[in-house]
């Protein structure tokens, strides 16, 4: 086992622990666990700081050539949104949404080949870690979006039936919600074009033509345009609470079938090698 | 020693009987000189409140303490003990401790979780500290027991959802806005629990009140106690865009708001959430407008049902609370069996070297010859053999104070070495330096 799969599964299990705390947090009211919760969650993500370098060094080039190092980047970008996020708003009940969601991306990871592929030259240019890093931060980012939509829906659904779960009681305000869907907005879809944007130029630069109208750039754009629409309708007409939860739904899961699923019905250069099996 | 509790509450008890056994806060001293002057009790605390009259004392004897303790209460407000006896409960030890930690915690309560109980036993210690029948033991216990509850308070959500009517429309609000700062609030029509939770609102940071009234008069009237503005109720309509609680309890036969209307409102105000209160029965707002997005209704039934809920994460609360009282009840049983081990331990060293003492004198006056080395040599001779002696039940007695022997061991030693200790205070600081800690 080499340095880099090591370091992965230490972070895999780290944040499985951080997952079961969080949880724990949430379920039992249990307010230490969701600290111990933090404090985990942080050791992870350093060790999958490292995990990335490690598998930097080894394969010689920005480690997202293949679905397992995919997902590694973008579990790791969705904790370090979320980090960044908790300084300021110190929710943990998010804590408890947001990982599990990490935890997924990180065991999808370690079930596909995780073997270093060999560099492409076309992975070469300085444009490409730019467009994944831009791209991948604004996906997690709207992952962010996701996991307040999911609270904000139930804890409407709560006021209007109003019958109450244990959940209703550390949900934070729909204000704050509703709060959270408008940041991310603002922060994610300037992130995305910027991604898009990174991403024609390094295409350009890789083949020689910015846009090729391949499915996934095709339904980049398409789910570009989703949030758009949504950012739209929040600064003019007013959208707002339950129906930004609903687009902000929506808009991930576009973005994850952009992610996975044209990887997975499609081939071409977006695709991943290591899955099919070339 | 060893603390006992006899009472009753509005768990045994009904109004009739627990008003007859209150005791008047303004007399408190002759009962509590009374009570300490029972022969079987030695310390002794009356508390007494609406739902609970409890007795809390400390005896030797068991007992003599609890038969003396319902004596002294139905004596005291001429009740026939056959009367009162079925309602009364008693409690010795552990099980005293665990009662008294869990009513001060507000477990007993009638509303799990209210405040007012910490204080009332506060203010009965007080009287108790006052006329100085509350010694070493209950002082300390009773401390211990205002810490307990404490810390049930801010380690445990037990008061922190609402059970009132009106104050679960401010939770309401806070869970929907965050914070009510910048919030307004109007009020149509007048009632009590309308004006309650109207002022709720204002002490929880809402700033600006509006009201209205059938009678033009009424609103103003109110609006002067708020410090907010009066609108006429013909008009009070058009302000509805700016407004983001309606609290509405009117005598209006028919609905004064409907589902058009409020559609219409939250379109103006760009689908910025309303909370809508309605407390009037009949209904004052048409039950479909919950059906409006970023528009929340609630009427009496709904905010009773919040209530509810609420009651419910309190008692789930309520466990939680038990693992605190008794980690500390623990804690508390080993320091109180710390002191009758303590000083008994004490006492058995000093009589063994008394003897000790007195036998030396005693050879020493008949050997006149031994020399300074020789003598030397004996003391320590006798005192090696005192300390291996002790040394067993010493460490036996000591074990014990974790366990249910310790009393008969202490009386054990008592008996055969005919020795009487009295509880001092200073022997045992090394034992409670641990919990004092805030």
């Amino acid at each position: 086992m080499t340095v880099n799969i090591l370091l992965f599964k230490i972070t895999l299990l780290l944040y499985f622990t951080a997952t079961v705390l969080y949880l724990i947090d949430v379920i039992a009211r249990h307010g230490k666990t969701g600290k111990a919760g933090r404090w985990v969650l942080i050791g992870g993500f350093v060790v999958h700081c490292a995990t990335l370098v490690a598998r930097y060094l080894e394969a010689g080039a920005t480690p997202v050539a293949n679905l397992h190092e995919a997902l590694s980047f973008f579990a790791w970008a969705v904790v370090a949104i979320y980090l960044l996020f908790d300084l300021r708003y110190r929710l943990s009940v998010l804590g408890a949404f947001i990982c599990p969601l990490a935890l997924v991306l990180m065991i999808a990871g370690s079930a596909v080949p995780k073997e270093v592929q060999e560099a492409s030259p076309m992975l070469d240019s300085w444009w490409f870690p730019v467009h994944v890093t831009l791209a991948f931060l604004g996906n997690a980012v709207f992952a962010l979006a996701f996991v307040a939509g999911i609270m904000y829906l139930l804890q409407e659904r709560m006021l209007k039936s109003k019958s109450f779960s244990a959940l209703y009681f550390r949900l934070p305000s729909l204000e704050v919600l509703d709060s959270i869907n408008y940041k991310c907005l603002s922060f994610g879809f300037p992130l995305m074009t910027m991604g898009i944007i990174s991403g024609a130029i390094w295409a350009n630069s890789a083949w020689g033509g910015y846009w090729r109208w391949d499915p996934k750039e095709t339904w980049a754009l398409l789910t570009w345009f989703l949030y758009a629409a949504l950012l739209h309708g929040r600064l003019t007409v007013g959208w707002r609470g339950r129906r930004a939860a609903v687009f902000a739904i929506i808009g991930f899961l576009f973005l994850l079938f952009g992610f996975l699923g044209i990887n997975l019905l499609l081939s071409n250069e977006h695709s991943f090698r290591a899955l099919s099996g070339r | 020693m060893n603390i006992i509790v006899v009472g009753l509450s509005h768990k045994t008890a009904p109004v009739e009987i627990r008003e007859k056994i209150a005791f008047a806060p303004t007399a408190m001293e002759r009962p509590l000189r009374q009570m300490v002057a029972l022969p079987a009790i030695s310390e002794g605390v009356i508390v007494s409140t609406c739902n609970r009259v409890e007795l809390y004392a400390t005896s030797r004897d068991i007992e003599a303490g609890v038969a003396q303790l319902k004596r002294f209460l139905s004596e005291y407000h001429s009740i026939p003990l056959d009367t009162l006896e079925s309602h009364l409960y008693d409690h010795q030890g552990e099980e005293a401790i665990r009662h008294i930690f869990r009513v001060a915690s507000s477990l007993e309560s009638m509303v799990i979780g209210e405040p007012q109980i910490l204080g009332q036993i506060k203010t009965a210690y007080g009287y108790a500290a006052e006329f100085k029948t509350a010694g070493l033991i209950l002082n300390r216990f009773l401390h211990k027991a205002f810490s307990v509850a404490k810390r049930v308070r801010t380690e445990t959500d037990i008061a922190s959802n609402a059970v009132s009517v009106s104050f679960a429309a401010v939770e309401l609000a806070r869970k929907i806005f965050g914070s009510l700062e910048d919030k307004t609030v109007l009020l149509i029509g007048a009632g009590e629990m309308c004006e309650l939770a109207a002022r709720h609102f204002i002490n929880n940071g809402v700033s600006s009140v509006l009201v209205t009234n059938r009678t033009l008069e009424r609103a103003v009237k109110l609006a002067e106690e708020f410090n907010g503005r009066a609108l006429p109720f013909d008009d009070f309509a058009h302000h509805l865009q700016q407004v983001d609680i309606i609290l509405t309890s009117t005598g209006a036969p028919n609905f004064i708001l409907s589902q058009k209307q409020v559609e219409e409102v939250i379109r103006i105000r760009r689908n910025k959430p309303m909370l809508l209160i309605d407390i009037a029965v009949p209904r004052d707002i048409d039950p479909r407008v919950n059906d409006i997005a970023n528009v929340y209704l609630y009427d009496v039934d709904d905010l009773q049902g919040v209530v509810q809920a609420n009651l419910k994460e309190r008692h789930k609360e309520a466990k939680k609370a038990e693992g605190i009282i008794e980690q500390e009840i623990g804690q508390f049983y080993r320091w109180l069996g710390s002191l009758d081990i303590v000083p008994t331990i004490v006492s058995l060293r000093n009589k063994l070297e008394e003897i000790r003492r007195g036998e030396l004198e005693k050879t020493f006056a008949n050997f006149k010859d031994l020399g300074e080395r020789e003598k030397k040599a004996i003391e320590a001779l006798t005192s090696a053999i005192i300390n291996k002696v002790l040394h067993q039940p010493t460490t036996v007695l000591k074990q014990a104070q974790n366990d249910g022997r310790r009393d008969g061991y202490v009386d054990a030693v008592r008996v055969l070495f005919d020795i009487h200790p009295t509880p001092p205070a200073g022997d045992i600081k090394d034992l409670d330096a641990h919990d004092d800690q805030e």
